[in-house]
């Protein structure tokens, strides 16, 4: 994999590069296939991003995440008011990214009130090394006590391609980490602890169909490293932050902005996770999902933009802020965080 | 410009324009080649990936190294395959010997 500059392209000039990309709109996309523009329904998965710290700096990560980021971690007043909000209108799923969630210091203490409260499913969105960092001994334990789901990024099943975007050392460290959560349980059918892998395309291309991935991750693993998991989700990359800044650095921008718009399946968009999803930044700001949030595009009603001003009844029916990045979700077989869409 | 244009292969739908019965018969049949059947579409596409060397078809190699990565495949099992149409590539040209010792085995004392 090509190299990425060390510095962040702005966010306005991340907007420019998608709104000139020679493809029609996203919302044109949509019209060709005699579809709607798209409105949120009710938000079944309140989705927290708490922050941009990270022991890794990914290759493709969206987020521009790493242990850089000392500054952009959500605080406990905001994750209080996070409570609030979810005690108030109960979605079914809390699901906590990042950065590497398990950093902020308050995320132990998120998950023990999101249990308190009898959330249904807590995601902690995992990068898997975190767990054999000594500053975070007992997190395995803790996760698995709280019954958390584990959604933990796996690019693939050997070293090469894993270590190309996540670095040096981070398959053998992933594959130590998963077999820390099976001796605890996870990833085992009958055990209840779900143990999720998550896998993005190593390159300019889009990903594998799902579920063949998923037979062949399970057969591989096991093989190999006699470690098991519950289920594959195939991610498409999102042209932005350092995915896009190595799309430009390679010379595959157009040629991936074409083959996405190629790629454009109405059938995806019906499963499109901005239609039941309500994505919180690190300082309270409200997004129609993580990578609008790192767009800064907020959501569309001016009077509920923050979680500390949240108003149910703006959210549910908004407009979802849409851009050319959109195609990503809805080329191929649909992607979103939890997977395939179709 | 080099004779072979990456772009081209975009082109190639207009093979269609003077034969238009016979381009259909053509994709339809290569789109049902490729479709999941007793073979994978992850091993059907390292074997368009292996073929495509062995006829140094570069619109094939870009078109199946794309399609290979797609399927999930990584560069080890890809260069693997490469390996395969060169070893049958090399085997093809290395047993013709047999003609040649038999040949040779006729014309000589």
């Amino acid at each position: 994999m090509i190299a990425v500059p060390g510095s962040r392209l702005p966010v306005d000039e991340q907007n420019r590069l998608l709104s000139t990309a020679p493809v029609a709109d996203f919302d044109a996309h949509l019209e060709r296939a005699h579809l709607p523009p798209l409105s949120a329904g009710a938000t079944t998965v309140f989705q927290v991003n708490v922050g941009k710290l990270c022991n890794q700096r990914c290759h493709h990560c969206h987020v521009d995440a790493g242990p850089h980021q000392l500054e952009a971690n959500m605080a406990w007043p905001t994750f209080a008011a996070c409570l609030e909000v979810i005690a108030a209108t109960n979605p079914p799923t809390v699901d906590i990214t990042g950065g590497a969630p398990e950093l902020n210091p308050h995320f132990r203490r998120f998950v023990t009130e999101l249990r308190a409260l009898g959330v249904r499913e807590i995601i902690d969105r995992c990068n898997l090394t975190v767990l054999m960092l000594p500053s975070q001994q007992g997190l395995a334990e803790f996760l698995a006590e709280h019954r958390v789901r584990i959604v933990a990024s796996l690019p693939a099943v050997n070293q090469q391609q894993t270590d190309a975007q996540r670095g040096d050392g981070v398959f053998a460290r992933s594959i130590a980490a998963i077999r820390r959560l099976n001796g605890l349980g996870y990833g085992r059918a009958d055990s209840g602890l779900v143990l999720t892998l998550m896998s993005n395309p190593v390159g300019a291309f889009l990903p594998p169909e799902q579920s063949s991935a998923e037979a062949r991750f399970k057969k591989l693993l096991s093989a190999r490293h006699d470690i098991v998991f519950n289920d594959l989700i195939e991610l498409t990359n999102m042209p932005i932050n350092r995915y896009l800044e190595y799309l430009l650095a390679s010379g595959n921008y157009e040629p991936y902005l074409a083959k996405l718009s190629a790629a454009f399946n109405p059938a995806a968009v019906r499963g499109l996770m901005c239609l039941n999803t309500l994505s919180v930044g690190w300082d309270g700001a409200l997004y129609d999902c993580d990578f609008n949030q790192m767009l800064e595009l907020p959501v569309a009603p001016e009077g509920s933009r923050t979680i500390f001003t949240y108003r149910r009844e703006l959210m549910e029916g908004r407009t979802i802020r849409t851009a050319k990045h959109c195609l990503g979700c809805t080329a191929g077989q649909g992607s979103g965080c939890g997977g395939r869409t179709t | 410009m080099t004779y072979y244009e990456s772009t081209d292969l975009g082109k190639f739908p207009e093979i269609g324009k003077d034969a238009p019965e016979l381009a259909k018969a053509f994709f339809d049949y290569y789109g049902k080649v490729f479709a999941e059947g007793e073979l994978t579409k992850r091993e059907k596409n390292l074997i368009a990936l292996a073929v495509a060397h062995a006829v140094q078809c570069p619109y094939c190699i870009d078109a199946y190294t794309g399609a290979s990565l797609e399927s999930g495949c990584s560069t080890g099992e890809m260069t693997e395959a490469v390996h395969v149409a060169a070893a049958i590539k090399g085997g093809s040209a290395l047993v013709h010997g047999v003609q040649m010792r038999k040949h040779a085995e006729r014309m000589s004392m």
